[in-house]
């Protein structure tokens, strides 16, 4: 049979999980670590990435927006969605999901959004014309107040909604790592690290896609970037990728001191099957490339030219590694057979459902829906900014 | 209690996501339907809806009151415990009413869905590869399909 080798049951000949689904932890991931990066700024107090707090917030609810389209593409059919909410299972983890995805959209990401924005949305909704002024005017939601006890009332909630969002964003991106690590069914997944290293993975592609989005627009608006804060956002980087990897190396480790009896598979699919994706891609190109090169610029000091070009080719290596990370999860789960005796193959298609040009445009899209609320909520508002560390100090 | 005025924009909001949930609440009552939940996580009156819909399988005991010496001969061989519809297909409107004549079921494609050839199922299991085995040639040819010789 084309793209078998060796035996395999017939229900596993043909992958049942596409490439979407190895976008949609991807993007979640993204959500999670952009999160992250923002509540430095909040909670940690770390001055230096005030100018990325707001497209950080940004970044995060424009992914979290598409978050569940790879899914919805995937199952098809909808308008049966919404049941998950109508008739929730409370034995289903994706069930729960839908309440944790609602919970960090609406109540942390929005409302933090908006009271971050709210002196900008007031400014903003006086002195636009036509259909700005109305959208400005509903996002008021009818309260032009903005003294300086409300906005220290804004800045303290704001603070609490941030602090109960870093819970939530583990949840929201645990959750991912919680499926595939409590499946019992495949060795290749089941494993309780799975949920901690995919939460370490998000918070590294997150960083970095912030760090990235923040040097591109820059560019873009020919505005000079801010070094120590991309300084500062690249060491944090640097030590979050170190979490990572020894985590990843870790559940490497146990796999193969444990040898199980699922070992010999698992092995011989990344010496072959998965050789490209994981050992080149994940790991060598796409961790041990980046950590290397971030930690010259934490132990050399290097000219600004080169530290952020060291900064550009760091922020898509990771990018491609954490991909490569939930590909190497997804896909190779699926390529063996439980009866270890076979393989199969992942044929991707183009112009399907669930085809490349699908994952390119949700790939996309999040980008399409960044650059909209960049113009309705230019991110940066110099004013704004400065007021966060004062803001936070003040708490 | 009065709401500090500087905050009562907070409670704007809160009356947003308190209308929310009152939206979905009222969705909620008019899309769920009003049975489920009763016996499990699925709509009760669905066990009434199915046990209405016309039977379409007799059931082998029914077949066997009739074709007495079929059923003696299936108890003799392997196949003592294949239904008879298995094979043949739901046949409940023949059982009521024998003028309802089945169709003859074809042995060459029927007979192979159990016993083609397949690494998946026990070594002890018979199994041909039927291009090979008889190359297409009806089965009940060669064998008594109603007790498995």
């Amino acid at each position: 049979m084309s793209g078998v080798e060796g035996y395999m049951y017939p229900n596993e000949i043909t992958l049942n999980w596409s490439v979407l689904i190895v976008l949609y932890p991807y993007i979640t991931g993204l959500v999670a670590g952009a999160f992250i990066l923002a509540s430095l700024v909040r909670i940690f107090n770390v001055k230096a990435v005030a100018p990325t707090y707001r497209l950080a917030l940004l970044t995060a609810l424009s992914f979290l927006l598409v978050a569940p389209l790879p899914l919805q593409l995937h199952l098809g059919h909808p308008l049966r969605s919404p049941e998950m909410y109508f008739t929730p299972h409370s034995t289903s983890a994706m069930a729960m999901f839908g309440f944790v995805y609602l919970w960090y959209l609406m109540a942390v990401l929005v409302f933090e959004i908006w009271l971050d924005y709210r002196s900008d949305i007031v400014h903003l909704s006086q002195t636009s014309t036509g259909w700005k002024r109305t959208l400005y005017r509903a996002m008021t939601l009818g309260s032009d107040n903005i003294s300086p006890r409300s906005l220290a009332i804004d800045h303290k909630v704001g603070w609490i909604v941030t602090l109960v969002g870093i819970p939530s964003a583990f949840i929201l991106h645990g959750y991912v790592g919680f499926i595939f690590g409590s499946l019992k069914a495949n060795p290749w997944w089941n494993s309780p690290l799975m949920p901690v290293v995919f939460l370490f993975s998000a918070m590294v592609s997150g960083i970095a896609a912030v760090l990235l989005l923040y040097m591109g627009i820059s560019k873009l608006r020919k505005t000079p970037v801010d070094m120590p804060c991309v300084d500062t956002i690249a060491m944090y980087l640097f030590y979050i990728f170190i979490l990572d990897f020894s985590l990843e190396m870790l559940d490497l480790v146990h796999r193969v001191y444990e040898a199980d009896e699922s070992f010999r598979t698992l092995n011989f699919m990344v010496h072959t099957k998965l050789y490209f994706s994981q050992i080149v891609l994940q790991i060598c190109l796409g961790t041990l490339v980046p950590i290397f090169l971030l930690a010259i610029t934490q132990v050399k000091k290097l000219p600004e030219l080169v530290r952020r070009r060291i900064y550009i080719v760091s922020g898509f290596l990771v990018q491609l590694g954490v991909f490569a990370m939930r590909w190497n999860v997804v896909i190779g789960g699926q390529l063996f057979s439980k009866s270890f005796l076979g393989y199969t193959t992942y044929k991707m298609s183009l112009v399907t459902k669930e085809g490349l040009f699908a994952a390119i445009a949700l790939t996309v899209l999040p980008l399409v829906i960044l650059w909209i609320l960049v113009k309705l909520l230019p991110p940066w508002d110099k004013e704004a900014q400065a007021s966060i560390p004062a803001a936070t100090a003040a708490n | 209690m009065s709401i500090p005025k500087d905050a009562r924009h907070l409670f704007r909001f809160a009356i947003l996501f308190v209308i929310a949930f009152v939206v979905f609440l009222v969705i909620r009552h008019f899309v769920v339907p009003k049975t489920f939940g009763e016996y499990g996580h699925y709509r009760g009156a669905a066990i009434t809806e199915i046990a209405a819909r016309p039977m379409h399988f007799a059931g082998h005991q029914k077949c066997e009151t009739c074709h007495v010496d079929i059923g003696e001969a299936k108890k003799a061989g392997k196949h003592e415990n294949v239904s008879c519809e298995a094979c043949h297909g739901p046949l409940a409107q023949h059982a009521d009413d024998p003028s309802i004549q089945p169709t003859k079921i074809n042995t060459t494609e029927v007979c192979i869905r159990c016993h083609a050839d397949s690494a998946a199922k026990p070594g002890v299991f018979p199994q041909i590869d039927p291009v090979q085995h008889s190359g297409g040639v009806p089965c009940e040819t060669c064998h008594q399909p109603h007790n498995g010789l």
